[in-house]
């Protein structure tokens, strides 16, 4: 498994009056299979995520993966940390599914056959090999999520990172959406309100306020999150 | 260099012209003559994306009608449009969205409602008719005059629509603001360049 | 409301089989040609080779009577303005060129698919290199447009779905604000996804 360090980070959004601490001094060392992370709206768990394939630059501290810094080593970072997005419908950004699929491999210099070949294989894992020239926006909502993890995951990522993925999903599509990630040989880090996706995981970080409030096995953490949630 | 953010930004504006060509917003003359807010659409991406990305999404949009989107106000849309008369206006639409754009981010933040109807009457009405208007007469082979006649008839509805299209930039400044940028930051960027 | 489908519609004619760029070329050579020769006869021919060009492509007559439909109301008062100015054959010239045109740029739009125009697009983009343009990023931004115009129109049917429901009445200020807003909304979290996928890298 890749190793997360983030080192004393902290972060902040907007300036003058607006200015608003999202990430107060935060450090810590991941490196478990399955890490969740839960917390409250605005307690700063995403913009904590968002560290992790440099898409968030800290204002102080560092973040690496494997020991390569995400702001020095940026690209070399996102080849290897994929991430999936809440709402699927901005994260396909090609019109029919097989070009989307087929797009994150296109600036990884592969062959045209080896592209092919691995949309091919990719469409057909995730029960997807009907719709390769349908246009994106006919899909359903959990066929949308299905297709947005389909184009993260073909290009093999060490690390997936999935923020609030099941929070526009229905129970049956939240669900098939779990049990893919269950199966997933990667690093995962999942952020999500679904307390019960947690089940089985190594780890999980409760975040309050831009601090890591608790962080232990998923039925402490839960424990300890509802705690905060009722204060 | 533009980065993700800009190209998402000229993409969906892209998206948007479409949307306001496709859906009759208004039909003063009853459901028979629907006026869509198209041309608005036009203004609006310069008023609100500024100059370059406004030009840009333009520009994307006229691509895709090329390229046989049926996306123009009436569902019309691939390269025989590009033949008719109506060639000079599609060609002065990005420049127009240029334009508005370029006087916009001269109003800068707070967006002011009368400077940006001025901005929108200059860029999108004045500048695309001229262009409009010469592009008419070539295809059709008539007089400026007697293209100048023709286009008047579509004048007021124009200027209607310079007007909505700066109380629908004022709202949207207002609920996005970091769009254009604020007065006290031009200025300090100005002064920058003075020093330097 | 209509979807936005593309106007192309599949067949397996010769004319369909052309690749899109020799098509466009064809269609720019004739347009040059047109304002060069435009005698009553020279028109004839062209429009002749035309609607031929839509027999051979095996295209549906309702299609081609739709596109004259269209061109009806300017071409009529066209004609009747340069046969009072100046003479028929003017008339026939000026309209004759200008509606053979048309549908021959139509019969190209026809019987070519969307992602061809698309691929010939990048192509020609390729001399714009020099100028700092990368001509993948052109074709990103076509692929881009084309799934953005979906996405929008969906999002503006949520904005008058929305505005019924409060029984709103719809103006154009009322409906645009909202959907331009969402829509940049949208964008934001679009621009974080391409980010995330290297696009900037």
């Amino acid at each position: 498994m890749p190793e997360i360090r983030v080192e004393s980070v902290s972060h902040s959004f907007g300036d003058g009056s607006t200015r608003r601490q999202v990430l107060r001094d935060v450090s810590v060392r991941l490196a478990e299979p399955r890490i969740g992370i839960i917390g409250a709206n605005g307690s700063g768990k995403s913009t904590f995520v968002r560290l992790l394939n440099g898409l968030v630059q800290p204002d102080s501290g560092t973040v690496t993966i494997d020991g390569r810094d995400t702001v020095r080593d940026g690209p070399e970072v996102r080849r290897r940390v994929g991430f999936c997005f809440t709402d699927p419908d901005a994260q396909i950004v090609m019109p029919t599914v097989a070009e989307d699929i087929a797009f994150g491999l296109r600036r990884r210099g592969l062959s045209r056959a080896e592209r092919d070949e691995r949309t091919r294989r990719a469409l057909t894992a995730y029960g997807l090999e009907g719709h390769a020239d349908h246009p994106a926006h006919l899909l359903s909502g959990g066929q949308k999520q299905l297709l947005a993890l389909a184009s993260v995951l073909v290009t093999e990522p060490d690390l997936l990172v999935l923020d609030e993925p099941t929070t526009l999903l229905d129970l049956r599509n939240a669900a098939m959406v779990r049990r893919l990630v269950d199966d997933l040989p990667q690093q995962v880090v999942l952020v999500t309100h679904h307390l019960d996706l947690l089940d089985g995981f190594d780890r999980v970080l409760v975040f309050d306020d831009g601090r890591i409030a608790n962080d232990g096995k998923p039925t402490e953490a839960v424990a300890a999150y509802r705690e905060l949630a009722m204060r | 260099m533009l980065k993700s953010r800009d190209l998402a930004l000229i993409a969906i504006f892209t998206g948007i012209i479409a949307a306001l060509g496709l859906i009759p917003a208004f039909a003063p003359f009853g459901s028979a003559v629907p006026i869509t807010a198209q041309s608005m659409g036009i203004m609006l991406a310069g008023a609100i994306l500024g100059s370059k990305r406004g030009a840009l999404s333009v520009l994307l949009f006229l691509a895709l009608v090329a390229v046989g989107l049926p996306l123009l106000s009436g569902g019309r849309g691939g390269l025989g449009v590009f033949a008719g008369p109506s060639v000079g206006y599609l060609i002065g639409f990005p420049i127009a969205a240029f334009l508005v754009g370029l006087l916009t981010e001269r109003i800068g933040r707070p967006y002011k409602l009368t400077l940006g109807v001025m901005a929108n009457i200059l860029g999108g009405i004045i500048a695309l008719n001229a262009i409009g208007i010469v592009g008419m007469a070539l295809v059709l082979d008539v007089s400026l005059v007697k293209a100048t006649t023709i286009a008047a008839a579509f004048i007021p509805g124009d200027l209607a629509k310079a007007v909505v299209t700066a109380f629908v930039a004022a709202g949207v400044h207002a609920a996005y603001p970091g769009l254009i940028p604020a007065r006290a930051e031009r200025s300090a960027a100005a002064a920058e360049r003075i020093a330097a | 409301m209509s979807a936005p489908v593309p106007l192309y519609l599949p067949g397996s004619s010769v004319i369909h089989r052309v690749g899109a760029g020799p098509k466009l070329l064809v269609l720019l050579a004739t347009g040059i040609a047109l304002t060069i020769w435009r005698s009553p006869w020279q028109v004839a021919l062209a429009l002749t080779l035309v609607l031929l060009g839509y027999a051979v492509a095996c295209l549906p007559l309702r299609v081609l009577l739709r596109q004259v439909r269209s061109l009806a109301w300017i071409a009529l008062p066209l004609f009747a303005v340069q046969w009072i100015f100046a003479s028929w054959q003017a008339g026939v010239g000026v309209v004759g060129s200008f509606v053979s045109l048309v549908l021959l740029a139509g019969l190209v739009t026809l019987t070519t698919r969307t992602t061809a125009m698309v691929d010939v697009v990048v192509r020609m983009a390729g001399w714009l290199r020099r100028f700092g343009v990368d001509p993948e990023r052109v074709g990103l931004m076509l692929a881009l447009g084309i799934r953005s115009v979906h996405v929008v129109i969906g999002l503006a049917e949520e904005v008058r779905e929305a505005q019924y429901a409060r029984g709103l009445r719809a103006s154009p200020r009322a409906f645009a604000v909202p959907l331009i807003v969402r829509s940049l909304r949208h964008a934001d979290r679009l621009g974080e996804a391409l980010a995330a996928r290297g696009v900037d890298d």
